[in-house]
């Protein structure tokens, strides 16, 4: 007589993920850029922002978090989920004297620390989604390997490798 | 300024089960204790109840969603945001070449009021179209009440993303959101904040995941997050998706825990295409051109990323954007 379940909810990392697959009917798998998180994450380099997905301008980036990012600003929100292990997200304001973004949209490199008053700090773990305020500043640190899924816009720094990344075999 | 007058419902009086029929132009759509019937001019159909409320619960909360909303594979709504068709048999191969398929269009606020008052009518007390099988009542039987909390949730659609002062907020016990017993080991820590001072309504994050356990419904996407036109659109999936999506954009989805296998069909005839399963971690688009129906064994959390840009329908349709997601 079986009893009442318990559940397991199953996430995935970098050290333990399952890639699902896709059974071809009649189709192209191309078509479905099929790709998964933690395996893009496991061969980048750390704070190398890979499109995992991308619609028009808009695009999620997989990035691997490990050690300290350069500080980076767009011209609109951001937002930056952890998918595994820990980050600190620091946010800075923009000073005057700090360079513009230069490009229209997406995220850019600055190329020195911004000169604006520091906002603060957050502490995010699996699951834990953060704003990147237009406006501001951010670097992100990571002790250890951990996984960043970033909503934006495509800029000069995404990285596009699709054929190296999806299922393009049935 | 101009009031427009509320949209006038074509309903009947209660049949001998206690329900209203109605009837939209040349369709009619009554139901007894089990089945709900839709007869047009050239053709009939039947639905269980069960199956026909949660696809109509999901057509009235997302304002007919973008695209297709295949209450089965012969009837359905396409929006074409301003007026809807409503359709039996147009997507189905068989129904087209016998000549069966009807089509008509209607101004939304006439389908909308028409729909919202099928799903109060026919829903009795203790059915909830938009939970999980296990966590609601019967559609069947006879008349019984109503269940309008229900069915007229709040459907979250957050300006900026959720807990940001004045937007959506946190899901917890005392707002009657507690923890689903298919979640109840997702951890419910939130973000460690440190914000200067004068910077606390700008240091600003939250937990999706806790968010997403606490989740009271079933195939529901909502905006918990919104970069220009870039919804994230998370969502939490126990046993089947109630309609058949029929896109008319590309459609992403993210795999945030555990799994779910979609079937995917060609959008326009109904054809099989692929099936995809996803475990978390997953990236998968949905082409412009198909439609797809997921399952879910276990409650599942799944990030639904869209581009609700009102100009894509209009492109891909003419041929100015592909399809497709992704070009090698």
């Amino acid at each position: 007589m079986p009893g009442l379940p318990s559940y397991t909810t199953v996430f995935g990392s970098l050290d333990d993920y399952r890639k699902g697959e896709i059974d071809l009917i009649d189709d192209d798998p191309v078509r479905y850029a099929f790709s998964n998180i933690f395996e893009v994450a496991s061969t980048s380099r750390p704070y190398e922002k890979i499109a995992v997905g991308k619609n028009r301008q808009y695009v999620l980036e997989a990035i691997r978090a490990e050690g300290t990012s350069g500080w980076r600003t767009a011209p609109h929100d951001e937002f930056a989920l952890v998918m595994d292990g820990e980050v600190e997200i620091r946010l800075r304001k923009l000073g005057p004297d700090d360079p513009v973004a230069t490009a229209p949209r997406g995220s850019n490199q600055l190329s020195a620390e911004p000169g604006g008053p520091p906002m603060g700090r957050v502490v995010g773990r699996r699951g834990h989604m953060t704003l990147l305020p237009v406006g501001a500043a951010y670097q992100f640190h990571a002790d250890s390997p951990s996984v960043i899924l970033l909503q934006t816009q495509d800029g000069p720094d995404t990285v596009y490798k699709w054929a190296e990344i999806i299922q393009t075999v049935p | 300024m101009s009031i427009e007058a509320p949209a006038r419902v074509d309903a009947s009086e209660d049949n001998l089960y206690g329900y209203q029929s109605f009837k939209l132009g040349e369709f009619t759509f009554s139901r007894d204790e089990y089945f709900v019937y839709v007869e047009w001019p050239t053709g009939r159909h039947v639905m269980s109840a069960d199956a026909f409320l949660r696809a109509l619960q999901r057509d009235v909360a997302w304002q007919f969603f973008y695209g297709t909303v295949n209450f089965d594979g012969v009837i359905g709504t396409v929006n074409h945001y301003g007026t809807v068709d409503l359709f039996a048999g147009r997507y189905n191969d068989a129904y087209r070449k016998a000549e069966l398929d009807h089509l008509e269009n209607f101004e939304t606020p006439l389908i909308k009021a028409t729909f919202e008052q099928m799903l109060d009518n026919w829903t009795n007390t203790g059915f909830d179209p938009f939970a999980s099988p296990t966590e609601t009542g019967t559609a069947f039987g006879i008349k019984a009440g109503d269940n309008r909390p229900a069915i007229t949730r709040h459907r979250v659609t957050a300006r900026r993303m959720v807990n940001v002062p004045g937007d959506e907020p946190l899901r917890n016990d005392d707002n009657g959101h507690p923890v689903n017993r298919q979640f109840a080991d997702v951890p419910q820590g939130e973000p460690e904040l440190h914000p200067e001072p004068g910077f606390e309504g700008e240091v600003i994050a939250f937990n999706l995941f806790a968010y997403l356990s606490r989740s009271q419904v079933t195939w529901n996407p909502s905006v918990v997050s919104v970069c220009g036109d870039s919804l994230y659109c998370p969502t939490t999936e126990e046993y089947i998706l109630p309609i058949i999506h029929g896109n008319d954009r590309v459609e992403w989805f993210v795999q945030l825990s555990d799994e779910i296998y979609w079937n995917v069909e060609d959008r326009d005839t109904g054809a099989a295409r692929a099936k995809v399963v996803m475990r978390p971690g997953d990236v998968a688009a949905m082409p412009a051109d198909i439609r797809h129906q997921g399952y879910a064994p276990k409650r599942s959390m799944l990030l639904v990323w869209e581009n609700a840009d009102p100009e894509l329908p209009g492109l891909i349709s003419s041929g100015q954007l592909p399809s497709t997601a992704v070009q090698l």
